[in-house]
């Protein structure tokens, strides 16, 4: 092993170094400011809308993991009730199919990613729990969805114009975020 | 009394820092010289192959992410490739070009990726790989702009791609695209004269010419041979045959020569990028196909030029939803069996070192 040019690398390299001393931050410190995450994003959580549903099940026929569960019975006008809409967070790796193929548009995906959850049981979704009430939809396959969220944080405009856009780091105190533990 | 030596035996991972995943080398030792090599892989088998068969062609196109998952963008791309070739659909003109537009950000991505961690490798720890991670990042923000995930983003479905792109993706791939030729220039500038770089990789893991074609690699390996073979060129697929661009090809086949064959490559990709965003036209993104499609029963091989090489998919059709067989040529399994003639009588150092420059990725490997 022979060096040749020796010292060359090192000059350059601190040169490099040297220069990043004068760029601005590309990083987020995430717990307490985020960026603005996609208005397509497929996050970790599913909103389903019960009055537009009509238990049709395609969703049940796309998911390529046959975890959504719907149990119907006919109602008084003729219609599907929906007695059981259920899904298991833990075995859906949120591909987004079941809300392309929705015929109906009653199926969403979320926005929120901060889904963890202390036990398996908690992770299965029922009924209630994707009712849209503290939710928000994303704009995946929904495009009247999408046009109302707010613009996505690129990092390619860089700190600056990523504040001029309105596209602000959305800051949240620290003490919000300290969780009660187990 | 004479002083007898035996060899040794060490083993490489699972668990360790560069196998880039849960593999495993049993390497056999004289002093510190490689004897021989042994590759274990299995260790991420999930059996997606198998999984495939009892799915619709459309519901397999999420599994096909979990392939390779640094270039999940070309994986979708070879699959739908493969059933559109099975069931005979036409694509739309700007679906095709959003797929070509995908497919080299993705590349780019995945080399971004590969010479990173390649550099960690040869003990440029961590400086390197985040000046790359950045740009890489940038590339990933776009994906999620347009397909909403950052990793596994089953965006491109049989006949066309899942939505169209929002407004504001094209004026920021377009600054992605003018200014990303400095930062390339800044790299290079860094590391390919770096005299550490280069003492380290010249002359290093040698994968003749010869050999290289007999073990049928592909991609930045074969390439860095100096063997000219892109699927792109030799048999353009979608509509490769319309953008102009060069091969880069190595003479030597050592680890440098694959460090710049890469290098080069995510050039020409931001050439092809530029001139798909000029030909981009407008219209529809996605053919009508039925939901639960039924191709002609017979079979197919599909191939792209993914970034670490050909991925193909061979599929068998019955004429029912599902495939009758569902079998994937991963780039990096073939290319791995070359690593036992590259390594041998080398040191443990080099061992990783060649090892890091193949760009393996163990989800396809095991898949």
């Amino acid at each position: 092993m022979k060096f040749e040019r020796y010292g060359i690398g090192i000059a350059k390299g601190m040169a490099i170094t040297f220069k990043h001393l004068f760029r601005p931050p590309i990083t987020v410190q995430y717990p307490e400011e985020k960026l603005v995450v996609s208005r397509r994003i497929r996050g970790n959580e599913l909103v389903w809308f019960p009055d537009r549903c009509t238990g049709c099940a395609t969703c049940a026929k796309s998911c390529p993991q046959g975890n959504i569960e719907i149990a119907t019975h006919v109602g008084s006008e003729n219609n599907y009730v929906v007695d059981k809409f259920e899904l298991d967070a833990g075995r859906c790796m949120f591909c987004g199919l079941c809300v392309e193929s929705c015929p109906y548009e009653a199926l969403a995906m979320g926005v929120s990613y901060e889904q963890a959850q202390y036990r398996r049981g908690d992770l299965v979704w029922s009924k209630e729990e994707l009712q849209p009430l503290n939710k928000r939809p994303s704009g995946y396959a929904r495009p009247e969805i999408e046009a109302a969220l707010p613009k996505q944080s690129l990092l390619i405009y860089g700190d600056k114009e990523r504040d001029e856009g309105g596209q602000k780091l959305r800051l949240i105190p620290l003490s919000k975020k300290r969780g009660r533990g187990v | 009394m004479a002083i007898r030596t035996e060899p040794f035996i060490l083993n490489v991972g699972p668990q360790h820092p560069s196998t880039h995943g849960v593999f495993r080398l049993r390497v056999t030792l004289d002093g510190e010289v490689v004897v021989d090599v042994e590759p274990v892989v299995g260790y991420l088998h999930r059996g997606i192959e198998k999984l495939a068969e009892g799915r619709t062609y459309t519901q397999n196109i999420p599994f096909t992410d979990r392939l390779d998952y640094l270039a999940s963008m070309t994986n979708n791309f070879a699959y739908v490739l493969a059933v559109e070739k099975l069931a005979q659909i036409e694509v739309p003109e700007r679906a095709e070009y959003l797929r070509i537009i995908m497919a080299e950000m993705m590349r780019i991505a995945s080399h971004l990726m590969a010479i990173g961690f390649f550099l960690n490798d040869l003990g440029a720890m961590m400086t390197p790989v985040l000046y790359m991670w950045r740009e890489r990042e940038k590339l990933l923000d776009l994906f999620e702009m347009v397909c909403g995930q950052r990793l596994t983003y089953n965006y491109m479905r049989i006949g066309g791609v899942s939505q169209d792109i929002p407004e504001e993706f094209l004026p920021a791939l377009k600054k992605f695209v003018a200014e990303m030729p400095t930062f390339i220039d800044e790299y290079e500038w860094l590391l390919s004269q770096n005299e550490i770089l280069l003492a380290r990789t010249k002359g290093v893991g040698i994968l003749p010419r010869d050999v290289a074609i007999n073990i049928a690699a592909s991609g930045p390996v074969l390439r860095a041979s100096g063997v000219k073979w892109d699927i792109r060129k030799a048999d353009p697929y979608s509509i490769y045959d319309r953008f102009d661009f060069e091969v880069p090809v190595g003479n030597v086949g050592d680890c440098y020569d694959r460090y710049w064959v890469r290098m080069q490559e995510m050039r020409q990709s931001v050439r092809i990028l530029e001139q798909a965003l000029e030909q981009l036209p407008g219209g529809e993104v996605y053919a009508k196909v039925p939901q639960l499609l039924r191709p002609p029963a017979g079979e197919v091989y599909g191939h792209i030029e993914a970034p670490k090489g050909e991925l193909g998919f061979y599929l068998v059709s019955d004429n029912s939803i599902a495939p009758y067989r569902f079998h994937i040529r991963p780039p990096t399994l073939i290319n791995l069996t070359a690593l036992k003639d590259m390594v041998i009588g080398w040191k443990v150092a080099d061992l990783i070192v060649t090892f890091g420059s193949m760009d393996v990725c163990l989800g396809e490997i095991d898949r």
